[in-house]
């Protein structure tokens, strides 16, 4: 036995998963092999780690050197309670997913089954080891691994130019981050040479630098997560990608990120500032409600999806600056509440975003059709998609008693406490944000109506979708998991919160009030308590009890027949709301926030049509120019190019002798 | 006691000079402005009571003449007399003042903070609803572009100023109250003809018509 | 779990489902003799359930079992509104489950329940209802809560049984940020409930409905449980507001004497609400719903100033 067993177990998991990619590589082409053994295996290893991280979460950290990697340079590997609360995230959703998996991938895939199988494993593998991961360098390794194997698996489908170009766009921002992330791992090691985590939790770094690397960071990890204004990438790639690998981009790959900066923030820096708090505060907001406008603009399911996440990933952040505020300012208590409702919110939303996504993926499966427009009325024939997606859709909803609510609710508790902070000025603005938040809430019903409804429910605004299948056994496995996450994390909050309660310590946050069986308390009964149990039984037991007096007391009869509608002779399906119509509301309030181009028909046209586009400002205001500012300079050094060697070798000549010049004076 | 019936007072006033920046007719701004001459009266007269100051109980006298009959009959018969009973047009919408208007509360709330720990009178604390109020009525001169309501939101903005005094040191010295009185009241007779004027001159109230006297 | 609030908390559920269509009635008569009407009586609502719950359902052919489902959840959501609320008595074995904020979220989880249902079924008017639903409540919603928050800033908690104690105990003066609230709380509810200046309860006009859209498919007892839950949250609303600006009389935790004292004294306040609701909805004329938007940003606007307004004055003396 090694002295390190947790973490031995963890890595030995990571293996494995290594191992099954490479299985895949040798059996390229057989597809009932890779798909019924190799996937399922996965899921098994998926749920080791989640058995492994919720047993590691509870001891002290546990550190090994592993001689891999370059001479003289080895790996360090470190298991706290922070890393192993992110193993659980991504064991559970990973598990969920793997499964669903196993019946999902088809030959028609652009790339090979095998290959598939060994991005997708080497992609878990690479996420998992990123979260062990106890010096820069093998952070950076495997965080870099973590984003080739996604891209490879974003464009999958590489025939089609326009994937290929959100590939390539994904690349690019995440190399960005990349580079800001190693800048701040250089930042913080303070000039001592050496890149291990431990060394640099040593060093007390003045103000200044300190500064410089947690805005490093912000900018780094903000670009993986999809933090405004480095979002653009993220509702180009998630759509592209085929859908159990959006739902791991979205439900674990955007919180390895969060892991990075909570890593930072709080475990690698010696101190918090509170303008610090500020900034993560105010990016969060904007995320959070960029992110929801826009998804209820999206008339792509998968899109509406992903820009889902930017908001999602929003309100993350924005518990994560409150929580670097309360730290500012000494407010441990506070500060685990914050904390609390940010990695809460992560957990859930791995489960629900996860869930929501393989959902799609099985529409599209189903149905050939990623179009709101085109779909609908798939809950009669898809019952197992459309009710586990009703689950993933209400939890994502932020409603009780599912996930999602939970994470808000705390959320908005941690917000109650800021008339403590010493900053009048903070204490005016944070009832504003705290404002911004419910309605981003409530924004997100919205959403979720509108996506649900628009696909599940009403008529088939298609013939064919009358003959769409409902998802397979493995399938159904998977999505029933993840679901399964989606209401345990809802109905058992005080139990979840003992899990996290070593986390936010680690952090440096103070005690949360022990959660007494089935209440979540966070401070005190009197102050705010919670049972979502109760409460759901109470919901439960009224509905129940209606519906057996009513039959006892009335009658059970029904009828059948067409529609009422007002009385409305001609009735068919295009009548509905499409996408667009739904979403109409929510563009005219927030117009600003979106660049329209509408298309609108005329009363004489003989073949009315109507299209509208929905663009972001981000991508006309900063993308654009920076792009046509960097083809600019690219013309302008383009023109040392002339094409003969002999001025070639007369640069070089004029360096050399420049640099002796430069070196004797 | 006291002090807390004069903090729901100021925050009435706050809430009144919203409804004033979100209110399209013209009539139902002279309501409001009335109502927030109500307000001030009985501000002034609980402050008198709450610290034995006869000249407040003037005030409030004076205030409760002037703001909530005079000055309101008098913007009564220039409407009635202009016919101008429409729906007042803004020039920004309505929605983006008020959240112009939420920034103002904050930053007018954070200002007065230092100036009212200066302060010793009971009320201090609404020192910054009373210069939120001043800024807001402000904005509403800014935002609409017909004169009447112009008027009436420099007519606010006094309402402000006064309680703002009122709040911080117990009300103004009685020459400075009376002399302030009297130039509200001339200056609403003065508007009153200038309105005249103006609509004779335009066939219009919109104030944007006075952008053609500038000397081209 | 004592006895006495196991008692006062059957009391209070059974009090609001009987209640609950009486108030309707109540608003409805009040509306009807100011606007110098007859009315229907008192007791219409009862006759009105009495009879849909006699009738056959009838459910277009091709509707799934979420539409079967729905009027039981939003029925079940608004009795435990309703159980949450304290309207009798403090000392409620259900209220530690359910503080300030699940409230909403229970209001939000019953808005979203109808709306599936309305675009269940698949028609123009179904959706079109589900649509201006949901536009009602996000903006609705966040309006809530922050009145909400606005009380808990002054009782420091967001229990809703500890609001009513700690307001309740204070003097007979409106705290100034619960002067916002209230006229917040009011315009929320006005369009919660889908009362004049927002919708008509009393319009089948399609063009301007909202909450009769979404429920258009429904009939028999669906319907009968539908208008009962509608009921109940307009009940619930009344509620909210008398818990926060008018505590007085609620009775605290073990006096099954002020129990009892408790009810008529609901009666009479909820009579109030009611009389001021119908006057306000027969002095108001609806808007475009065009307008609507504007009109609950208002009310957002100034239950965020209540917020603000709470917190300067806190320091103050």
């Amino acid at each position: 036995m090694s002295a390190a067993p947790m973490l031995t177990g963890a890595l030995a998991l990571a293996a494995a998963w290594i191992a099954l990619g490479v299985a895949g590589l040798a059996a390229m082409q057989r597809l009932r092999l890779v798909a019924h053994l190799l996937f399922p295996l996965g899921g098994a290893v998926g749920f080791g780690l989640l058995a492994v991280g919720l047993a590691a979460v509870w001891q002290g950290p546990e550190t090994l050197v592993l001689p891999i990697g370059l001479p003289g340079l080895p790996f360090h590997f470190r298991l706290d309670a922070l890393s192993a609360f992110f193993l659980m995230v991504l064991g559970g959703a990973a598990a969920g997913v793997s499964l669903f998996s196993a019946g999902y991938f088809r030959r028609s895939e652009g790339t090979p089954p095998g290959l598939l199988c060994f991005q997708y494993h080497v992609f878990l593998a690479a996420m998992a080891l990123v979260l062990m991961a106890d010096d820069a360098y093998a952070f950076m390794v495997w965080w870099e691994t973590m984003a080739l194997a996604s891209f490879f698996l974003v464009t999958a489908n590489h025939r089609i130019a326009e994937i290929r170009r959100a590939g390539y766009l994904y690349l690019l921002i995440a190399h960005l981050g990349a580079l800001a992330i190693l800048l701040c791992f250089g930042v913080l090691q303070a000039n001592t040479g050496d890149y291990s985590f431990a060394n640099m939790r040593a060093q007390q770094l003045p103000p200044f630098w300190a500064s410089v690397a947690f805005l490093l960071a912000l900018v780094g990890f903000g670009a993986k997560a999809g933090l405004v204004p480095l979002h653009v990438w993220l509702p180009e790639a998630h759509p592209a990608a085929p859908s159990p690998v959006s739902a791991l981009m979205s439900g674990v790959m955007l919180k390895t990120a969060v892991y990075g900066f909570l890593r930072v923030t709080f475990d690698l820096l010696p101190g918090q500032l509170w303008w610090w708090g500020v900034v993560a505060l105010a990016l969060g907001l904007a995320s959070a409600l960029l992110g929801v406008a826009f998804a209820a603009a999206q008339s792509d399911m998968k899109r509406l999806l992903a820009w889902s996440s930017v908001e999602n990933i929003g309100l993350v952040f924005t518990g994560i600056g409150l929580a670097v505020l309360f730290a500012a300012y000494g407010m441990r208590g506070a500060m685990a509440l914050a904390l609390a409702a940010a990695l809460y919110h992560i957990a859930g939303h791995a489960f629900f975003k996860s869930l929501l996504f393989v959902g799609t993926g099985a529409v599209l499966h189903a149905t050939g059709e990623r179009n709101l427009g085109r779909l609908g009325g798939l809950l009669r024939v898809m019952p197992w998609v459309g009710w586990t997606a009703l689950l993933g859709a209400l939890a994502c909803a932020g409603l009780p008693p599912l996930a999602g609510f939970v994470s808000e609710w705390l959320l908005l508790q941690s917000f109650l406490f800021t008339p403590g902070l010493p900053n009048s000025f903070l204490n005016m603005l944070v009832p504003v944000v705290a404002a911004l938040i419910a309605l981003v809430a409530a924004l997100a019903g919205y959403v979720m109506v509108k996506f649900y409804g628009v696909i599940f429910l009403g008529r088939h605004r298609e013939e064919k979708l009358a003959e769409a299948h409902d998802a397979g056994p493995w399938e159904r496995v998977g999505m029933l998991w993840l679901s399964a996450g989606c209401v345990l994390l809802g109905l058992l909050p005080a139990q979840m919160l003992d899990v996290l309660a070593p986390v936010t310590r680690l952090l440096g946050g103070g005690a949360l009030a022990e959660g007494s069986g089935w209440l979540l308390v966070p401070v005190s009964v009197e102050r705010a308590s919670y049972g979502p149990a109760i409460f759901a039984a109470g919901v439960a037991a009224s509905c129940v009890l209606a519906f057996f007096l009513v039959r006892r007391l009335y009658h059970g009869r029904v009828r059948r027949a067409p529609p009422w509608d007002c009385g409305y002779p001609w009735q068919s399906a295009r009548m509905q709301d499409t996408a667009e119509g739904f979403g109409q509301p929510v563009r005219q309030i927030f117009e600003p926030l979106y660049r329209m181009r509408r298309q609108l028909p005329t009363a004489f046209d003989a073949q009315p049509r109507y299209a509208v586009e929905v663009g972001d400002h981000a991508w006309h205001a900063l993308y654009l120019p920076v792009a046509r500012a960097v083809e600019a300079a690219a013309r302008t050094i383009g023109r040392l190019q002339q094409g003969r060697i002999a001025i070639y070798l007369a640069y070089s000549f004029v360096t050399v002798i420049a640099i002796l010049a430069w070196v004797s004076a | 006691m006291s002090g807390q019936l004069i903090n729901l007072f100021a925050a009435l006033l706050l809430l009144l000079a919203f409804a004033m920046l979100s209110q399209r007719r013209i009539l139902s701004l002279i309501h409001l402005y009335t109502a927030q001459g109500v307000v001030l009266v009985c501000a002034a007269a609980v402050m008198g009571h709450a610290t034995h100051q006869p000249h407040l109980y003037v005030s409030a006298g004076l205030t409760l003449a002037l703001k909530v009959f005079v000055i309101p009959w008098i913007l009564h018969r220039v409407i009635a007399r202009l016919n101008v009973r429409w729906d007042v047009e803004t020039l920004i919408n309505i929605p983006t003042t008020l959240l112009a208007g939420i920034v103002l509360v904050i930053f007018a709330f954070n200002v007065a903070a230092p100036i009212a720990e200066l302060s010793s009178s009971i009320a201090r604390g609404t020192l910054g609803i009373a210069l939120a109020c001043v800024l807001l009525s402000l904005m509403m001169m800014i935002t609409r572009s017909k004169a009447v309501p112009q008027v009436i939101g420099f007519l606010a903005l006094e309402n402000g100023l006064f309680f703002a005094a009122t709040a911080a040191t117990y009300g103004m010295p009685m020459v400075v109250e009376l002399g302030i009185a009297l130039d509200v009241l001339v200056g609403i007779l003065i508007l009153g003809v200038f309105l005249f004027q103006i609509r004779e001159q335009f066939d219009s109230l919109d104030i944007r018509h006075l952008e053609k006297l500038k000397d081209q | 779990m004592s006895p006495l609030g196991a008692a006062s908390q059957l009391l209070e559920i059974a009090a609001a489902l009987a209640l609950a269509p009486l108030f309707a009635g109540w608003v409805a008569q009040c509306r009807a003799w100011l606007q110098n009407r007859s009315g229907p009586g008192l007791l219409q609502p009862y006759r009105l359930l009495h009879k849909l719950f006699h009738k056959d359902s009838v459910i277009a052919a091709h509707a799934s079992p979420l539409f079967r489902i729905a009027p039981y959840v939003v029925f079940g959501c608004m009795t435990l509104a309703c159980g949450i609320v304290p309207t009798l008595s403090t000392d409620l074995p259900l209220s530690p489950a359910a503080d300030a904020i699940a409230l909403v979220g229970l209001f939000a989880l019953a808005r979203v329940f109808v709306s599936l249902a309305a675009m269940d079924v698949g028609t123009a008017f179904g959706t079109l209802g589900a649509r201006r639903e949901m536009l009602v409540g996000f903006l609705a919603e966040p309006a809530l809560l922050m009145v909400f928050f606005s009380a808990a800033l002054i009782s420091d908690s967001t229990s809703l049984t500890t609001i009513v104690k700690t307001l309740s105990s204070q003097a007979l003066v409106i705290r100034p940020s619960l002067a916002f609230a209230a006229v917040a709380l009011v315009m929320a509810a006005l369009a919660e409930n889908a009362r004049v200046p927002v919708d008509n309860p009393a319009t089948h006009l399609e063009l301007t409905m909202i909450h009769e859209a979404l429920v258009l498919e429904y009939s028999g007892r669906h319907l009968a449980l539908i208008e009962w839950a509608s009921a109940l949250k307009l009940f619930a609303y009344a509620c909210i507001g008398i818990a926060l600006f008018a505590p007085w009389g609620i009775a605290q935790a073990h006096a099954p004497g002020a129990l009892l004292l408790a009810l008529p004294v609901l009666a009479g306040k909820l009579a109030v609400a009611g009389f001021a609701l119908a006057a306000l909805e027969t002095l108001s004329a609806k808007m475009r719903i065009f307008r609507v938007p504007e009109f609950l940003g208002m009310a957002f606007l100034l239950a965020v100033i209540a917020m603000l307004v709470a917190i300067l004055l806190q320091g103050a003396p």
